[in-house]
């Protein structure tokens, strides 16, 4: 729970035009030193967790092995073993896997439903800006986590559901992100002439809106990955995310307070995953935040 | 950085040994206040280091104002803020010499240059509006300069007080405890040349300061800085890339060209005969009473000088159309030439007469 | 001098914020599966009669209709009535009282360790942008942000115990006013945990704003002035960068107040954080309301006065 979700964070970019930015982002983003080491990291880490994910792993993630308790890292276990014998790198594969899994989902659900109200919020403003504003307010009104805390404490425990508390954590900093670019362009004299010209709504949404918000939502999206991940792993920690004997990063690192003085594998291993995932996923956003804004040399 | 042997480095005008001139003359008859003696200045970029200034030469006597002219990336700006001492990061004068009263300022160490900065040189602004910090108040900004220079508090408070009148702001005692964003433009533009003027500097060096103004206050500051020249016997650097602001208030003109002074001449000689072709382009340029309604302003043909691809010769050269074979193979030094200098091998007396080319569609006749 | 109008508009719309907080924690609260009873009786709940149980729901308010608890949970929040602790019989008010002084001293030193270690660190990679400094602060600061604080917290508490046989989580918590020294013994550590990340933030804002500040045009008049670098340094570029950092901290320190959930489980620390995760394994939802009520209030109350402070350091945001 140590980043706080800043909506702050990133000012608005002009966003270039959408082809430009389809073909040459990925390129863009290879250029900027960041941008390559979060790209190659996230690539590398996601990699692992689909061989988490199918079970190609060199040990079950769950099989216990009461003779191999408490092994420190060799041949047979890359990590180690835990308190049971359970293999250590089988584990923080799926602990990735798992990971991965809620923050790719609720920053998908808080994209969505986020940019949605932001868009419409800034288009059509009046009374929808109000009652948009209003909502997000509120939401704003709670610290992160606890708001997270909150939602889990209603819904139970379990993936999704952590899934869903940590998209209502990001739903109401998504919106406030698309909303303002949205509320720019609205005032453009393009968007004014194609109204005129009684171009359908939806249309001119997404073929003269949308492009124009992307590139700040794309940030916003690595951004919110990483604290997605850091928000999973806290409540699993606290025994509120995914439930034993499930792998996850979190509740390695809580099974690891009671062995890690004599083992430093138990920790350490499935703590790297969490801090490399968090920098790759911020690396990343900030290669991406250069190679969207046209005003920022890219660093390399 | 090794000087270029086709820069006017020997030139006489160097040994003080030349004549005074006419009232209107090139030469200064005394001691100037400021004197600048080829200054080069780089900056760093990527593919190594690139010279902005590439040998300028100037000087400024008390009580007189010299106006600095030419295009974007002629180096005007440059000039100022290398003779200030307020180089940003990765530029740095490479050779020359900026004299104050006959001290070399560029060997001085940084402590004791800004001993200078400040209380002998002042410096004005381009932008009013973003040269003031917008979270101190006006009393503070200008007290702090003379603070700095070992003026005690209440004498500086004195000093502050006065100047800011001098300037032309009314009210000075609830001025200063008013906030810059609470002051026009205008306003603004006074304080600072308050900030500057209070420590009673023997120089000012103003870069641009009325370009963001609208015209009728723009005419007031001139009246304001010409009155306090004479009132303090300044010796005036003036940057600008208006000729009708040089018309108005300088004594004597810089041409700058591709980071030289292609022609130093007094302001009425200029306007009356250029020597240099690109100031001659640069007057015809200009629309006057005489030119016919409605027809096409002449311009130079061609693009300004790319300072990173310089041609050998003389930079003018590819534009000018008055260029000889000898233009492009050696870079002319600023030579005296009728009781004006010109980095022309080939100035006005050698082309009167003919007709200066003009390119796009042929003048009205 | 603030203006009343923007004082009104910005009060008023903090007073409508709470009042949409306290239904919000309402309504989540009432999705829950499973009433008070039953949580409070766990399987006993299975051998009431329907007597008992009617007269139980009565006791707990849950026999009333939806709106009328609102109702009540809201008229009751105004009266400073947060009803009562389904496990412990103790009112929710009276648990909040001594858990919360807990949680604002440990986030309150936290703040101040991060601002001071931040804005020294910041100020030292911003001087030197684009040098080595700037680059491994930067790193830094980007790895004190990745790295979880259960991590952290768990490498402490092992490093305590192991290296030094100090055992924080152990014994009862000693209030600051019974004794200062023991009781900074038991916060120290989770503030200085909690400070990591907080510091990383406030470093990373004030970089980037003297970088950015130290380009702006007056600071180039304040060297055109003579002024002497340190004076630049402290009178134009730090003045000018305070009012973003200040905001920052502010925000920072919100967020804390609801944030130390995790140092004070692993410190097993007394505060709102352990309060409130104690009642959510208890499923005692009177006191996940009145505590996520109270950090969402004071979270508000604290955007509040930095929208004041801003105000207040900023002269631009005054009537002209």
């Amino acid at each position: 729970m140590s980043i706080q979700p800043l909506a702050t964070e990133t000012e608005p970019v002009p966003a270039s035009t959408p082809a430009n930015t389809r073909t040459r982002l990925l390129t863009r983003v290879w250029h900027d030193r960041n941008g390559r080491i979060g790209l190659v990291v996230t690539g590398v880490l996601v990699l692992v967790a689909l061989l988490g994910a199918v079970g190609a792993v060199p040990h079950d993630p769950i099989a216990q092995h009461p003779d191999d308790r408490l092994q420190g890292p060799s041949g047979t276990y890359w990590f180690g073993t835990d308190q049971f014998g359970r293999d250590i790198a089988a584990r923080v594969a799926v602990g990735i896997w798992t990971s991965l899994r809620v923050a790719v989902l609720s920053v998908a659900i808080a994209t969505v439903i986020g940019s949605v109200l932001g868009i419409c919020a800034g288009f059509f403003r009046g009374w929808v800006d109000q009652a948009v504003s209003r909502f997000v307010d509120i939401l704003f009104a709670f610290p992160a986590i606890l708001l997270a805390l909150a939602v889990v404490t209603a819904l139970g425990t379990g993936w999704q559901n952590t899934a869903i508390a940590i998209a209502v954590v990001y739903t109401p900093i998504f919106a406030r992100v698309s909303r303002g670019p949205t509320l720019s362009v609205g005032n453009a004299e393009y968007i004014k002439a194609q109204r005129v010209l009684g171009t359908p709504l939806p249309r001119i949404m997404l073929r003269h809106v949308l492009p124009n918000v992307s590139a700040p939502i794309v940030v916003q999206v690595t951004l919110a990955l990483s604290w997605a991940i850091l928000t999973e792993s806290s409540l699993s920690f606290l025994g509120l995310g995914t439930q034993p004997p499930a792998a996850s990063l979190g509740l390695m690192v809580s099974d690891a307070r009671s062995t890690v003085a004599n083992a430093w594998w138990t920790l350490t291993f499935p703590a790297l995953a969490i801090v490399v995932a968090v920098i790759a996923l911020n690396l990343l956003g900030d290669g991406l935040r250069s190679a969207l804004d046209p005003r920022r040399e890219s660093r390399s | 950085m090794k000087h270029d042997p086709n820069t006017p480095q020997g030139s006489a005008y160097r040994n003080g040994t030349a004549p005074a001139g006419p009232a209107e003359a090139v030469r200064p008859a005394r001691e100037p206040v400021l004197a600048v003696r080829g200054l080069r200045t780089a900056v760093r970029t990527a593919s190594g280091p690139l010279e902005i200034l590439r040998g300028v030469d100037l000087d400024v006597e008390r009580g007189e104002t010299v106006a600095v002219v030419g295009e974007s990336g002629s180096g005007k700006s440059f000039t100022a803020l290398s003779v200030a001492g307020l180089l940003p990061g990765g530029a740095e004068v490479t050779d020359g010499r900026v004299l104050l009263e006959g001290r070399d300022l560029v060997t001085l160490p940084e402590e004791e240059r800004r001993r200078i900065r400040g209380a002998e040189i002042g410096m004005v602004y381009q932008d009013p509006m973003t040269s003031l910090n917008p979270v101190m108040r006006i009393g503070k900004q200008v007290t702090e300069g003379l603070r700095a220079h070992g003026w005690s508090k209440e004498a500086a408070h004195e000093r502050a007080l006065d100047v800011l009148g001098e300037v032309g702001l009314p009210s000075p005692r609830a001025l200063m405890r008013q906030y810059p964003h609470q002051l026009s433009g205008g306003m603004r533009q006074r304080v600072l040349i308050a900030c500057a003027l209070a420590p009673r500097p023997k120089v000012l060096i103003a870069d641009e300061p009325t370009t963001a103004l609208d015209v009728t206050i723009q005419q007031q500051i001139l009246a304001t800085v010409s009155r306090l020249r004479d009132e303090y016997g300044l010796a005036v650097v003036w940057i600008t890339h208006d000729l009708g602001v040089v018309a108005r208030i300088a004594d004597r003109v810089a041409v700058m060209y591709a980071g030289r002074v292609a022609e130093l001449s007094g302001t009425r000689r200029l306007f009356t005969a250029p020597q240099h072709p690109y100031t001659d382009g640069l007057l015809r340029s200009l629309p006057t009473p005489a030119h016919p309604h409605q027809a096409p302003l002449p311009q130079i043909g061609g693009s300004p000088i790319l300072l990173s691809d310089l041609p050998r010769g003389c930079p003018f050269a590819a534009r000018c159309p008055h260029r000889a074979d000898h233009c492009t193979t050696e870079e002319p030094p600023l030579l005296d030439r009728d009781s004006s200098r010109a980095a022309c091998w080939f100035p006005r007396n050698e082309w009167t007469g003919k007709r200066l080319e003009v390119t796009g569609r042929a003048q009205d006749a | 001098m603030l203006t009343w109008r923007w004082f009104a508009a910005r009060f008023g719309g903090a007073v409508l914020t709470l009042v949409g907080v306290t239904i919000v924690v309402f309504v989540v609260l009432r999705t829950i599966p499973g009433d008070a009873v039953t949580a409070s009786l766990g399987t006993e709940s299975g051998t009431l009669t329907p007597e008992q149980r009617d007269s139980l729901n009565h006791y707990y308010g849950i026999d009333k209709s939806w709106f009328e608890q609102l109702w009540t949970w809201i008229s009751g929040v105004l009266h400073g009535d947060l009803g009562l602790s389904v496990t412990s019989g103790k009112t929710v008010t009276e648990l909040l009282g001594t858990a919360l002084p807990v949680t604002i001293e440990v986030a309150a030193l936290a703040a101040l360790m991060g601002t001071a270690a931040g804005v020294a660190l910041g100020v030292l990679a911003g001087a030197r942008a684009g040098r080595r400094t700037d680059s491994a602060t930067q790193g830094a600061a980007l790895v004190g942000l990745a790295i979880p604080e259960f991590v952290v917290g768990t490498a402490v508490v092992t490093i305590l115990a192991e290296v030094f046989r100090y055992f924080p989580n152990t014994g009862t918590f000693v209030p600051l006013t019974t004794s200062f020294s023991e009781n900074m013994s038991q916060v120290f550590y989770p503030a200085l945990v909690l400070a990591i990340p907080f510091a990383a933030n406030v470093m990373r804002t004030t970089r980037s704003e003297y970088v950015e500040m130290a380009e702006a045009d007056y600071v180039r008049t304040a060297r055109g002035k003579g002024l002497h670098p340190g004076r630049i340094r402290r009178a134009h570029i730090l003045r000018n960068a305070t009012i973003p950092i200040v905001t920052l901290t502010g925000i920072q320190f919100g967020y804390l107040l609801g944030g130390t959930v995790i140092v004070e489980q692993i410190f097993a620390l007394p505060g709102m954080g352990r309060l409130l995760l104690t009642s959510i394994t208890n499923r005692d939802y009177p006191v996940v309301q009145g505590t996520v009520l109270v950090i969402a209030v004071l979270f508000v109350l604290v955007n509040l006065i930095v929208d004041l402070l801003y105000r207040a350091i900023d002269p631009r945001t005054r009537a002209a």
